[in-house]
């Protein structure tokens, strides 16, 4: 049979496309829970290492040691109340793009260009013993080029910050990207997230700081429209629209 | 050709990015820290060997007609296993890596190297060529990564080489090192410094 006629041609490309795809199927299919789980404990990793409970660069065991004074719940955001699902399960990205489950955030208190968000959201409570020490919050929202993903950390008083960080973002390294570099997160560390009439004040600034100043954090030179995005996303996840109602409720000494 | 040529000429006498001129997108998106550049270089080097490889085994039966898309269908289905495995086994790396790895399929080189010489020659001299055009362009990728990790943020791998002035060293990163145009310039260099000592390198004026 010649190379070139209809019948080769078809049956080269048929046999070609079933052995690709058996296995790139196979590999994708055998390596999914090994993803999956890498994924799981790098948001958790992420977390710890943003309340200062591990180094950056931890070891399995160590992060699974950790995570476990972590109580997670699931809040309903338009009560501030908490919801009766099984937070190992609910997946707040995934519901962000439910009609069902997600709420279109009105476009006047869209800080973090997000859209949409889901009615439901997890809250992480890092305990000591009885008592909780910091809470948790995910927050997310768009950044230059990408949505940036990642936690904001709070003190038990629920106003001074204990830590930002994100786990997924797609920022030019080296210069939006700089939101990993732990020298500028540092800055948020002890920065109040609130100011007087309790509204949220925190704000990335161009160039530095004033020394001492409750709300405002150093700017990321050469990413100007990141540093914008991380101001909009916790200011907008600390508002009335988003967590704030829970926040208010908690802040009552509800349900800690 | 003896396959020690076959391996060593893609370095520096038929470099893919030097004189092919081949790949250039990729060297200009990943080389932003040599950490990367490492692991796009072994994940080039081992696509474009087992493409080749894979290529010319079948090289006798492929009808000319459809050539190209049977090498694009092995290309990519090798680059989604590369991918699938780094995200498996170095999860870390694959995250900062994000697209550029599943853009191997787009890199001239891998395919360039299959219908230039994989259709023409038997799989352990392919699988070699393969080899030596991923090393070639590894060197041009190491040479640009090193250049803007040390400009661009003062470090190499990661360390702290010329500590920078927001981390309370002396040294005033160089913004546009970081940026893709300062790969053009570096890989700029690389052939001029190349074609100074190979001559023969340099194409007539007209």
């Amino acid at each position: 049979m010649s190379n070139d006629s209809t019948s080769k041609t078809l049956i080269v490309a048929t046999l070609l496309c079933v052995v690709c795809s058996i296995m790139v199927s196979y590999a994708a299919v055998s390596l999914k829970p090994l993803q999956v789980k890498n994924k799981r404990l790098d948001i958790k990793k992420n977390l710890l290492v943003t309340a200062g409970l591990v180094e950056d660069g931890a070891q399995e065991s160590e992060i699974v040691e950790a995570f476990k004074v972590v109580e997670t719940k699931v809040v309903d955001l338009s009560t501030g109340k908490y919801v009766d699902i099984d937070p190992e399960t609910y997946d707040a990205r995934k519901a962000s793009k439910n009609p069902k489950k997600n709420y279109r955030i009105p476009s006047d208190k869209d800080l973090g260009n997000i859209k949409s968000r889901a009615q439901y959201k997890k809250v992480y409570f890092i305990k000591e013993g009885d008592k909780v020490k910091n809470v948790v919050f995910p927050v997310h929202g768009k950044g230059l080029w990408s949505t940036m993903y990642g936690f904001l950390v709070l003190e038990e008083d629920l106003n001074t910050v204990k830590g930002l960080g994100f786990y997924e973002h797609g920022e030019t390294p080296g210069l939006g990207g700089e939101i990993d570099n732990p020298r500028w997160k540092k800055n948020w560390n002890g920065k109040k997230a609130f100011n007087d009439s309790m509204e949220p004040a925190l704000k990335v600034v161009k160039g530095s700081a004033a020394p001492g100043s409750d709300h405002n954090i150093d700017g990321l030179s050469g990413a100007t429209i990141t540093a914008n995005g991380v101001t909009g996303l916790v200011q907008y996840w600390l508002s009335e629209n988003a967590y704030g109602t829970f926040i208010k409720n908690l802040r009552e000494g509800e349900m800690l | 050709m003896s396959l020690k040529k076959t391996l060593l000429d893609p370095l520096f006498e038929n470099n893919p990015i030097a004189l092919q001129i081949l790949g250039i997108c990729s060297a200009l998106a990943v080389t932003t820290k040599l950490e990367s550049v490492l692991v796009m270089c072994l994940a080039v080097v081992l696509v474009c060997a087992f493409s080749n490889l894979s290529v010319s085994l079948i090289r006798n039966h492929v009808p000319s007609s459809i050539r190209i898309i049977v090498m694009m269908t092995i290309i990519a289905s090798l680059v989604i296993l590369t991918d699938q495995l780094l995200k498996a086994f170095v999860y870390d790396i694959a995250k900062s890596m994000s697209v550029y790895i599943g853009l191997i399929i787009t890199n001239c080189i891998v395919m360039g190297r299959a219908e230039a010489y994989a259709m023409k020659n038997g799989p352990l001299m392919s699988f070699v060529d393969g080899i030596g055009n991923g090393i070639g362009y590894s060197i041009v990728l190491i040479f640009v990564g090193v250049f803007r990790e040390l400009f661009g943020s003062g470090k190499l791998l990661g360390y702290n080489i010329l500590t920078p002035i927001n981390e309370g060293g002396w040294y005033m990163p160089n913004g546009m090192a970081l940026l893709s145009p300062s790969a053009f310039f570096l890989i700029g260099i690389f052939i001029w410094i190349l074609r100074s000592f190979k001559k023969d390198q340099i194409e007539s004026s007209n």
